[in-house]
């Protein structure tokens, strides 16, 4: 086999990459690039004119605070959603202008295969991991009363990492194109011989850079919740956020290195002529496929456990009533995230692993949804004799609730092998996991969202916009979705171009119309974001505790100062600051000691930015730049591990300062101190 | 607009329709129709579950609205062993049952398994000896060998109803799934591999078939037709396969291989022998050493002996 570079096209400096890279055929990416450019030249303008360059690099990109971590990690996330929603809507267009015969729609396989492909990355790497990551960077430390997460510049670093995969992907946009192997890029298919393009390196290096960015979050908040818990917090009185969240980053930290490995794998077969997947010399793609999801499955479970904590919060805060059967809803996430590793092969039934195989995996994914049938009992019962109110986490909690069991339902038919034998591949499946991570996931993350919204930013949303936004997603979730089940019953296999049979063409145009909707349910996010943030002074949250909350991210100040807590708090009680406050808490005015901080710095950056040097180096095999951004990446980590200036303190007086600043806000509102 | 409401009323009737007769539900092999059955099980046994739970969250939604101050209010209510006894066991229960099922199901239903009845209506194993069907995925087309009858077919395919079928599946470059949602459930077809799906039509007449697994650029338009046949017509299926000029050899098949799309149904009048086994065994290609030989040729050190006419490409 002939390998990239022996080509007589590459290039020592170059690598692969020429003139012919640029997709200056492609109308729809011309244009494309046409409107980033401008809007890119906008950004950047506006930000030179206003000059905030300045506090984005101090405040900002070289920050180490938790908090404003998670709220870079929600920026980008939301970037991503709109262009991963691009993807979304350009699918549905395509196959409902594409049914039956002489109908063939605008997109041609050929960008059709890279639109699905990127769409399903983004949206579960670049969305939906972002959200998730970002909540917990939130969260977490708040809700377990400590200062800042374990290791804060690593924090740092993991957000640049994410951010360099991101830019990788992207840049496939422009420069080459992207995989048209799906999400997954299952060999044999995403092989160089099938796949000879840089479509399939720039999925392999946009994940492998991002992934360890993943993975060094995820060891990070092991350790933060293991080790920074407030004096008195044990493990069964953390709030159930922390613990799904440490569940979720045990998972991570075991399943993300099986992707980091198995990519390598496909990297070394695609630029070293080896044959772990290839068909010939030996290789097994089977082996890809259960590897891949070995990381796969858990991924699915990193997704939803930190969802299922956010419900589990805004359900008792909003019921005004404590969570029914903590205990057990510790022990169902604990089960979960044990199962989690023993259901993979339920990914592919139909390799023809035979019955006992078949049946033992089956049998273990139907029985995750016992303890995920007893969190929606669970939350079922905090609902039962309290007094609901209405504010929109709830309201997302609601939706979740009942479109989840549906999911939960379409998920154990594809459980069982019989029925996974007609089903697998199919639309019923695209409209399974899209119902567990759209009525899932994302619902969970706009819960949380405007859940804590005001303890990140110090005001509330706008509740009128938000509720257009919810009903247009809800609403817009089923009309897309519903159909795509009938359509699987209907036989139709996902990933089509084109689809022969007429019949489907009905459901595929409800399709798009609901996808129609969800488009203006975004829309509405944005202008909800866009109206809070302008009338904030009318939406500011002078309490700290605007929904009479029960954790103890909402006994300190909105926003949360530097250092979260002017003392660390000492718990008693699984709801912490509800006890607190049934125990006639007062809030300490004086005798403020100097805290002890982590220092900002621009390592973090500097990494983020040569990690995507170096892996566009290695999409197209520009080896010379390899070696040096390497070299000049463990050069900057070895340099900065020698720097012992990390720390400062806030001095004493500022420390007063603030909390003064709160008393007399509280006073304001009426509250006493 | 009385005009408009109808058709609306007439769309959606027709779409229901279309819905119920999805092939999934209305299908014309045994196999598939007990799949469908393992759908209809599993959904009414957790709708036994999912249904309560979806009223309950209504009614507790709109009973313990705060607005509704005639609900009980118990803030400090969040234990109760026996409630959570029953929330553990009655998914525990539905799922033993699942689980149950879903072991006789996956048993009976597996697809290396040799059919036990024709239908519902004739238990019993077949009398007859199921056709063997020989499937090969190409880049973007489907080859069909029949090896009792020395023809080959592309893109087309044709069998007896009640009569078995033993498909033996395996592809030439990229992984695709073989599927005939009418017939039978899917199965991989895999390079270097070789999957078997037992199956029987019960019923005359065309059905589709394609890749369920992407597959590349030709995959949307990697389809064929399925003929279900009486025993007369499909004899007169084969005679017209026969009468196919071109003939499958090795060579032929290598041209084959090529990628392309809208291949028009093409027929074989000969097969030559061991040209399935030898696409399994990656070997089609004179010189290639097979797969299956290739362990022993290692162990010994000496593959030129191993060698036989069957064992490595001949290229004739």
């Amino acid at each position: 086999m002939k390998l990239p570079f022996a080509d007589e096209t590459y290039s020592p400096i170059f690598g692969r990459l020429s003139l012919q890279s640029l997709p200056l055929h492609e109308t729809i990416v011309v244009v494309t690039f046409i409107a980033v450019a401008i809007g890119g030249v906008v950004v950047v303008g506006a930000i030179t004119y206003f000059r905030l360059w300045g506090t984005l690099w101090r405040d900002w990109f070289t920050s180490v605070d938790h908090k404003k971590i998670g709220i870079m990690y929600f920026v980008l996330a939301f970037i991503m959603l709109i262009r991963g929603f691009s993807d979304a809507i350009m699918m549905r267009a395509q196959q409902a202008l594409s049914v039956g015969p002489g109908h063939y729609g605008y997109l041609p396989p050929d960008h059709f295969n890279q639109v699905f492909s990127a769409h399903g990355v983004i949206m579960i790497f670049f969305v939906a991991m972002p959200m998730v990551v970002g909540l917990m960077n939130v969260v977490v430390p708040l809700q377990i009363g400590a200062r800042d997460v374990a290791f804060p510049y690593l924090n740092n670093a993991s957000f640049w990492l994410t951010t360099a995969g991101v830019v990788i992907t992207m840049l496939s946009l422009f420069i080459g194109n992207y995989s048209r192997a799906g999400w997954l890029a299952m060999p044999p298919l995403s092989e160089f011989k099938q796949s000879p393009d840089v479509g399939v390196d720039y999925f392999i290096w946009g994940l492998q850079v991002a992934g360890v960015g993943t993975l060094l979050s995820g060891i990070n908040f092991v350790v933060t919740i293991i080790k920074m818990r407030a004096p008195g917090m044990t493990m069964m009185k953390m709030p159930v956020f922390v613990w799904t969240a440490f569940c979720t980053n045990i998972l991570i930290v075991a399943a993300f290195p099986v992707l980091t490995a198995v990519l390598a794998l496909l990297a070394l077969d695609r630029v070293a002529g080896m044959h772990f997947f290839t068909n010939d010399g030996g290789g097994d793609m089977m082996m890809y496929v259960n590897l891949i999801w070995i990381w796969g499955h858990p991924e699915v479970y990193i997704l939803i456990l930190p969802a299922f904590g956010v419900f589990s919060e805004v359900v008792a805060t909003f019921s005004a009533k404590r969570l029914f059967g903590y205990t057990s809803m510790v022990y169902a996430t604990i089960v979960i995230t044990i199962l989690a590793y023993l259901v993979w092969l339920h990914h592919f039934f139909t390799m023809g692993a035979g019955a006992d195989v078949n049946s033992f995996f089956a049998i273990t994914t139907m029985i995750i949804s016992i303890p995920t049938g007893a969190k929606i009992f669970n939350w079922l019962f905090t609902m039962y004799r309290g007094r609901i109110r209405y504010e929109l986490p709830m309201m997302w909690t609601l939706a979740f609730m009942l479109t989840f069991v549906i999911g939960g339902m379409t998920g154990v038919m594809l459980a069982v092998p019989p029925a996974d034998f007609v089903l697998h591949n199919s639309l019923f499946l695209v409209a399974h996991f899209h119902n567990v991570i759209i009525g899932g996931v994302l619902f969970g993350m706009f819960a949380g969202i405007t859940y804590w919204w005001p303890k990140a930013l110090g005001f509330r949303l706008d509740r009128k916009w938000g509720v257009r936004s919810f009903w247009l997603w809800v609403v817009g979730f089923y009309i897309a979705f519903m159909p795509l089940y009938v359509l699987g019953f209907m036989g139709v296999t996902r990933r089509l171009q084109h689809i022969s049979n007429p019949a489907a063409r009905p459901w595929f145009e409800i399709a798009a119309f609901g996808a129609f909707l969800i488009a203006l349910g975004i829309a509405c996010m944005l202008i909800q974001f866009y109206v809070s943030i302008r009338d904030r002074e009318r939406l500011r949250d002078t309490t700290g505790d605007p929904w009479n909350g029960r954790t103890l991210e909402w006994s300190t100040a909105s926003p949360a100062p530097a250092y979260n807590f002017a003392f660390t708090p000492v718990v008693h009680e699984v709801d912490a600051w509800h006890d607190m406050k049934n125990r006639g808490y007062v809030r300490p005015e004086a005798g403020f000691n100097a805290i002890h901080m982590p220092k900002n710095t621009a390592t973090g950056v500097v990494i983020g930015a040569l990690g995507t040097v170096f892996g566009f180096a290695m999409v197209w095999q520009i080896w010379w730049l390899v070696i040096l951004s390497g070299l000049a990446l463990f050069a900057t980590v070895i340099t900065h591990s020698f720097n012992y200036d990390r720390s400062f303190h806030i001095p004493a007086e500022e420390v007063t300062r603030t909390e003064e600043d709160r008393s007399r806000l509280l006073a304001s509102a009426g509250i006493p101190a | 607009m009385r005009r408009s409401a109808r058709n609306i009323v007439a769309t959606l009737g027709l779409l229901a329709l279309s819905g119920c007769n999805a092939v999934v539900f209305n299908p014309s092999g045994d196999i598939a129709i007990r799949q469908r059955d393992e759908i209809i099980i599993a959904t009414v046994l957790m709708l036994i579950i999912i249904l309560p739970v979806m009223g309950l969250t209504i009614y507790f939604a709109w009973r313990y609205r705060e607005s509704n101050k005639d609900a009980d209010y118990d803030p400090d209510w969040h234990h109760s062993t026996s409630l959570e006894l029953v929330i553990w066991a009655a998914p525990l229960l539905i799922i033993i049952f699942l689980g149950a099922v879903t072991w006789t199901g996956t048993h009976l239903l597996d697809p290396y398994r040799p059919l036990d009845r024709i239908d519902a209506a004739r238990p019993g194993p077949p009398s007859e000896a199921p056709i063997d069907v020989q499937v090969v995925a190409l880049d973007w087309k489907w080859l069909f060998i029949y090896p009792q009858y020395g023809v080959a077919s592309l893109n087309e395919m044709a069998a007896p109803v009640d009569r078995p079928i033993r498909f033996s599946i395996t592809a030439q470059n990229v992984m695709n799934s073989f599927f005939v949602p009418a017939i039978a459930g899917q199965i991989y077809a895999m390079p270097g591999m070789q999957t078997t799906l037992y199956a029987v039509a019960n019923k005359r007449g065309d059905y589709q078939g394609f890749s369920a697994n992407l597959s590349g650029l030709g995959f949307s338009g990697m389809t064929f037709t399925f003929h279900a046949t009486s025993p007369a017509d499909f004899d007169k299926w084969i005679a017209k396969a026969r009468a196919g000029k071109t003939h499958l050899t090795r060579a032929e098949y290598l041209k084959l291989e090529a990628p392309s799309e809208a291949v028009p149904v093409t027929y074989f009048g000969a097969a030559e022998d061991g040209l399935f086994t030898a696409v399994v065994n990656r070997c089609v290609r004179p010189g290639q050493t097979c797969i299956r030989t290739m362990m022993t040729r290692q162990g010994t050190g000496d593959g030129a002996t191993q060698k036989t006419k069957q064992e490595t490409g001949t290229g004739n």
